[in-house]
């Protein structure tokens, strides 16, 4: 849906805010043999990056034989090139490198006891269990009523993994005491 | 081919089946609520039993158990919906089929709670069971489902509940609370004293599990139990604003797919063919060749409920 409104979002952001750190996703393929990963992260973090995750799948292997290895990384936007070139020059195969991942965008209301339940643990552990970035937040409450109040979060989750992300938010929202109001995503045009 | 119809249950959907038989070219022989019952061979006038209803409160001498004597060719259902054993309304479909007779519900708790076992009876009987009323009142889902075939709908999903749909859809337009809504939705008779069903999704379930038991085709028994339920008690005015604000709405939409039975509230586009407002319903079925079908209408109410019990009568001719 989305990959264009954020696309969109995403170049106004870095236009303005010049070095902030992105994040993005490489495919890497490796070898089978002992110290292949390490000799391929090390390029990574001499070039300025910085690792977040490495996403291996066991027992998986590419038709050629080799393993894939999905490395989730930070870095200043003019240092990603740079990483992806150390990359191929230390040897590494890497099959796709981009800043594209964050490519569904999906929207969650939380309601309750939004400000007394702690919302930036919340929000700070939805970024980093869900993997997902929070675009933007919105609280309502009304004054003088005894009404609930809401919480709508605009969240950027990696393609396919929205459902992980849904069930990450209704983990949290369950340890909090709140109520998630979830989107449907298929069939609702 | 005019058809012998015995109805159980003299509330407001076995009333009108008894007010609109004679348009449909069928007969009422027996009708019972449960503490009398009316027989007679020849046709029950409906006026003359609504009176006797309004008057003693009862709606002929015999007891109820009298209709199964009568001479009738199909049991109309609508007896209260319960659930777990569904009983009455379970052996009175056993009771029916026995005698090889056939049966069209209005009733939900048979289909929803114990779907194998009415199945295994219809199996067994020379009768059928059918129950388009159970879902979604007259809009025509089951045909609709018959019609494509089982096997070629992947999932159903939409809005089958018109007095939780009347609180949400009443709410985000007035900016008012759940209490001041439900309280309106009962003056004007839309909710229940108890609300309980309506509000806490139970009825909606009901619906997506018949509907579940459908596609599934014999495959998977599903039961209120097994769905994944959450009512729209827990939708604040303030979610409805903010939904609002991003150019959507809140909606407690049903889903019947490969992954089970869910009911809640649920966020959904403004505008969009789900967001039905008042107590309107409707029925998006997702079709494996064909893209979706979105049908909508009247989900309750009598002469609703008592046109599709019609209609499946006269599928039996
Ligand atoms: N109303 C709707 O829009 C709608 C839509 C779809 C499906 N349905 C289903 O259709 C069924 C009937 O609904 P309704 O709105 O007509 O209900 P209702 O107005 O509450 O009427 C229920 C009727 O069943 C009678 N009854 C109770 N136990 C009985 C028994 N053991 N034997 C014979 N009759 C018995 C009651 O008798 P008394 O009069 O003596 O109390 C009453 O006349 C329910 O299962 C409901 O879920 C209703």
């Amino acid at each position: 849906m989305s990959a264009q409104d954020l696309d969109g979002g995403s170049d106004a952001e870095t236009d303005g805010s010049g070095e902030m750190p992105k994040p993005h996703t490489i495919r890497l393929e490796l070898v089978d043999e002992p110290g292949q990963l390490l000799a391929a992260l090390k390029p990574i973090s001499d070039n300025g990056g910085n690792l977040l995750s490495i996403f291996h799948e066991r027992g998986s292997l590419t038709p050629r034989g080799h393993i894939p290895v999905e490395v989730d990384l930070e870095c200043p936007p003019d240092r990603f090139e740079r990483i992806v070139e150390a990359l191929r020059e230390a040897g590494v195969n890497v099959i796709r490198a981009g800043a594209e991942h964050f490519g569904e965008e999906v929207m969650v209301i939380l309601v309750g006891d939004i400000v007394d339940s702690d919302l930036s643990d919340t929000l700070h552990r939805i970024e980093s269990s869900a993997d997902a970035t929070l675009q933007d937040l919105s609280l309502s409450a009304r004054e003088g009523t005894d009404e609930a109040s809401s919480a709508r979060l605009r969240l950027a989750v990696r393609s396919g993994r929205v459902d992980e992300t849904l069930s990450v938010v209704r983990d949290l929202a369950a340890e909090k005491g709140l109520h998630v109001v979830e989107p449907l995503a298929e069939g609702s045009q | 081919m005019s058809l012998r119809l015995a109805v159980l249950g003299a509330g407001a959907v076995g009333g009108s089946v008894l007010d609109l038989a004679g348009d449909y070219g069928h007969d009422v022989v027996a009708f019972a609520d449960s503490s009398s019952s009316a027989v007679d061979p020849a046709g029950l006038d409906p006026s003359a039993v609504h009176d006797r209803k309004e008057r003693d409160g009862v709606v002929g001498e015999a007891a109820p158990e009298a209709v199964f004597d009568a001479d009738y060719d199909v049991l109309v259902e609508a007896t209260p919906t319960t659930l777990g054993d569904a009983e009455p309304g379970f052996s009175h479909v056993e009771r029916a089929l026995a005698d090889d007779r056939h049966v069209v519900l209005a009733n939900k708790g048979p289909v929803a709670e114990r779907y194998a076992d009415l199945r295994a009876l219809e199996a067994e009987s020379e009768g059928t069971v059918q129950f388009e009323a159970a879902v979604g009142g007259a809009i025509p889902v089951l045909s609709t489902i018959s019609d494509l075939g089982a096997p070629h709908v992947t999932a159903a999903r939409g809005v089958l509940n018109g007095t939780a749909n009347f609180i949400l859809s009443r709410m985000a337009a007035e900016g008012l609370d759940y209490e001041h809504v439900l309280a309106e939705a009962q003056d004007l008779g839309v909710a229940e004293a108890d609300p309980t069903f309506d509000v806490d999704g139970i009825d909606a379930a009901l619906k997506f599990v018949i509907l579940a038991n459908v596609l599934s085709d014999g495959e998977t028994e599903y039961a209120l139990d097994d769905a994944e339920v959450e009512g729209i008690r827990n939708v604040p005015g303030t979610a409805l604003d903010l939904a609002a604000e991003d150019g959507r709405t809140v909606r407690l939409i049903g889903e019947a797919t490969a992954d089970g039975v869910r009911v809640a509230p649920r966020l959904i586009p403004q505008g969009s063919a789900l967001s039905v407002t008042g107590t309107q319903n409707i029925v998006q079925l997702e079709t494996k060749h064909a893209g979706q079908l979105n049908i909508s209408g009247r989900g309750a109410g009598g002469p609703e409920t008592a046109t599709a019990v019609l209609s499946d009568v006269s599928r039996l001719e």
